[in-house]
């Protein structure tokens, strides 16, 4: 790490200046003198683990709340404690991190609320939707226009977004995680068209988890630990793990070793798919006749863009959502009519993967989250035995590292990645067979998700056998033994990790190449 | 004859659902629930009367009718908006505190418990007949106001803005639009709208009787739903509850169906509406959240 906290050579004007700011929620300190120099024209990375403060930060030069203390300059004026109005008056746009769109309006309704074309005090639909073709012809950003937004894939609603902050005028623009939820060309679009807003003069701030693509599209980096800033680096003077130690403040491992167990025993499989068929809450077929097999030890990575039937097959796996057809079978045995908990006793077990809504009870104990869909295995008589349960708290809490240490603290009140490894913990402690894990390192900082992955790595060693299911495709790359691509609810393709890279993954993932292999 | 007397009869009986489904579908488009067109259709009626007693103009009744309305409804939007109040829970508590402060004034006004006496009002002196039908103003502005809302709800700015906030106010809010007045704007106009239909029903029959409203805030609530929250939809479905009411009245003396299923009707249509039977009927993703 090159000098933490120098200012970067100051060749052109700073667009902004955020200095000693200081933000509380409650007893939380967000940011604790943090401090951003961000020069005009240039794509900046604000990086730092979940909960160091970015996202406040960001949302403070947006006027989305008030520091209670330091400064913000854009431009060199004083704007301290402004609001969204003004913020977006002044040029600054934020793309947020779960999108901003009402998905009930068109495009060009969305793009145009708040300042609407207006023609004898009624709204003007024919000129906001010619307005916002000859944005997108401009911006080389191409939605249509008059669509609703709920009918648009993913990657269109975030070129919506763009468009927001464009209409408005804005010259600075911050993105909070914008490639969290993109297909690989789709990150690929949003580049060109950040480095062309860019060339047009624009400023851009972007706060990613990925630091690929911080060494990729940045000339400056900002780094946050704790609500402070603890680095300011040049891209071009540093490495990924230079970050991520920043980041972290020591040595990370980024997991991009790929240390596959060989030729495996082809005995029974621990857990077989055939001709599985879920319907879905919109798709009828949202799991469309899929089959697969998972040796004990082995990784079965499933990449694929959101949406694409990952959702319902694992419900349909951990028994939430039934079958229409097809069957499903654990160690041999059959479990397609199988309760949720009969399938956990029988040794299935899941990471959720969404932990607030099926994870975990965020209002529970860390000690009774511990032991969700297991509690009838902790019970004296009718009761609970509330000593097993503490003992077991205990246990885990030691044995996983969770954050706070008391057992009897509510969920909701951890970090994202110690409620992560809460569920981890409760899932991989049990007896199983074969385990779900879904997005099991989602908006975790990368302390955790070295944790979450060498964990992974040591169940495949004892024999276990695991469905990871990820939208990150570096993480399918750098764990699974073989990889399948979902689209449209089918199996496209299944390749072995040594056959697979980004780049042939890709066109599978968007659906440009389909084969049927397995 | 019978076919123009039954349509005559609908309108009669639809224009106070007309006026509380307006209010209600633009309140509810915003993200806050209606539950309240009740109490603010009986302190419309209440109003009304007072209004009319006191100045022997039907017309100052209908100024005091709808003052009350936006006062109840000043209530519900502070509650339910500035305190974020559960608006089920304040509904509830508005609806029953109206039934108590009518009853309350009335005694004090009108020393009575049951009925105020005659006042001044709209059309025929309470009989049913063309001429009362055509000269009472209300009936005009009933039938035109489903149309005008929805016009406000789909082709202006603030309706535009209305149903951004009732779907996500928190994207209209990263936008700059004032949520929350926006919000208010639309609960007090709901306010004065559904108390209109309270007017209409006070100066209609010239005189203020205990809990007169009997439910119809609740059918205008139920019509909104079915009418899947748009608001020619919305009207549509007072028309048709209104039609089923008037077939009850004139087959009355048939003694074919007892009455109490026809006064089922709205509510049996609004389950299946409700149940998906009749398309997909989707609330506001925001109605009844203000948290964010």
């Amino acid at each position: 790490m090159s000098a933490p906290l120098s200012a970067p050579n100051d060749t052109k004007a700073l667009a902004v200046r955020m200095t000693g700011i200081d933000k509380r929620f409650g007893p939380v300190r967000a940011n604790r003198g943090a401090s951003l120099e961000v020069r005009q024209g240039e794509i900046h990375a604000l990086v730092g683990e979940n909960g160091a403060g970015k996202s406040t930060l960001m949302k403070m030069l947006a006027g989305m709340f008030a520091p209670d203390g330091g400064t913000i300059e854009v431009g060199g004026r004083d704007v301290t404690g402004w609001s969204t109005a003004q913020a977006i008056g002044t040029g600054v746009g934020m793309v947020h991190q779960h999108f901003m769109l009402v998905p009930t309006l068109t495009v060009a309704e969305n793009v145009v609320l708040g300042r609407e074309p207006v023609s004898v005090a009624t709204f003007d639909a024919a000129r906001a939707i010619r307005e916002v073709e000859s944005l997108c012809e401009q911006s080389g950003l191409q939605v249509p226009a008059d669509r609703l937004v709920a009918d648009l894939s993913v990657g269109e609603a975030q070129r919506v977004e763009i468009l927001k902050t464009l209409y408005r005028g804005a010259r600075i623009l911050l993105l909070d995680e914008p490639t969290a939820v993109l297909s690989p060309p789709e990150v690929t679009e949003l580049w060109n068209v950040l480095r062309r807003v860019r060339d047009g003069g624009a400023t851009i701030i972007l706060i990613t988890h990925k630091l690929d693509e911080v060494m990729n599209v940045t000339e400056n980096i900002t780094v946050m630990r704790q609500g402070e800033t603890v680095a300011r680096m040049a891209t071009r003077d540093t490495s990924p793990e230079g970050i991520a130690k920043a980041m972290v403040g020591r040595d990370v491992d980024l997991g991009v070793k790929v240390a596959h167990g060989g030729a495996r025993a082809m005995g029974a499989p621990a857990l077989h798919v055939k001709n599985l068929v879920v319907r879905g809450a919109r798709v009828e077929r949202a799991v469309n006749d899929v089959s697969f097999a998972i040796q004990p030890g082995e990784i079965l990575g499933i990449a694929g863009v959101e949406g694409n039937g990952q959702t319902e097959l694992l419900e349909a796996l951990a028994g939430l959502r039934p079958a229409v057809s097809g069957a499903m079978s654990l160690g041999g045995r059959d479990i397609t009519a199988l309760s949720v908990r009969d399938r956990g006793d029988a040794g299935l077990s899941h990471i959720p993967e969404d932990r607030h809504r099926r994870g975990l009870i965020l209002d529970y104990t860390i000690a009774d989250n511990l032991i969700l869909g297991q509690q009838h295995r902790f019970t004296s008589g009718a009761a609970m035995d509330g000593a097993a349960v503490m003992a077991h708290a205990q246990s885990k809490i030691a044995e996983y590292d969770i954050r706070p240490t008391d057992p009897l603290l509510a969920a909701r009140t951890l970090s994202g990645g110690n409620q992560q490894k809460i569920v981890i913990a409760r899932e991989m402690s049990r007896p199983f067979v074969a385990l779900l894990a879904a997005q099991p390192t989602r908006g975790v900082d990368v302390g955790a998700i070295e944790f979450i992955h060498g964990e992974l790595r040591k169940a495949r060693e004892a024999g276990k056998a695991i469905l990871l299911v990820s939208a990150e495709l570096r993480e399918v790359l750098s764990l699974s033994d073989r990889i399948a691509v979902m689209y449209g609810g089918k199996i496209v393709t299944v390749l072995n990790r040594a056959d697979a890279s980004e780049e042939i993954l890709g066109p599978f993932m968007t659906g440009a190449r389909r084969e049927v292999t397995a | 004859m019978g076919a123009l007397l039954f349509f005559a009869q609908t309108v009669r009986i639809a224009i106070p659902y007309l006026f509380a489904a307006a209010g209600g579908a633009l309140a509810e488009r915003a993200g806050v629930v209606s539950l309240t067109l009740e109490g603010f259709m009986l302190g419309g009626a209440f109003g009304a009367v007072l209004g009319s007693y006191y100045t022997h103009s039907a017309w100052i009744g209908l100024v005091v009718g709808v003052a009350w309305g936006l006062g109840l409804a000043a209530v519900h939007a502070v509650s339910a908006i500035r305190f974020k109040a559960d608006q089920i829970v304040v509904g509830v508590a508005i609806n029953l505190f109206t039934v108590g402060i009518t009853r309350f004034f009335l005694q004090l006004a009108f020393g009575s418990s049951s009925n105020s006496p005659r006042v001044a009002g709209f059309g025929g002196d309470g009989v049913a007949g063309a001429a009362g039908f055509l000269t009472n103003p209300l009936i005009w502005m009933g039938v035109l106001v489903m149309p005008v809302v929805w016009w406000i709800v789909q082709k202006t700015t603030f309706g535009l803005r209305v149903r951004a906030v009732g779907e996500h106010p928190m994207a209209a809010a990263s936008v700059g639009v004032p949520v929350n007045r926006v919000r208010y704007v639309a609960v007090l106009a709901s306010g004065a709208l559904a108390a209109l239909g309270g007017v209409y029903l006070a100066l209609d029959q010239h005189q203020f009787t205990d809990s007169m409203t009997a439910g119809r805030g609740f059918i205008a609530l139920a019509a909104v739903i079915f009418g899947r929250w748009d608001p020619l939809r919305a009207g549509l479905a007072c028309l048709l509850f209104a039609a089923a009411e008037t077939l009850q009245i004139q087959l009355q003396a048939a003694q074919l169906i007892p009455s109490q299923f026809v006064a089922m009707i709205p509510y049996v249509l609004t389950i299946i509406a409700v149940a998906g039977v009749v398309g997909r009927s989707r609330a506001p993703a925001a109605l009844g959240r203000t948290e964010d």
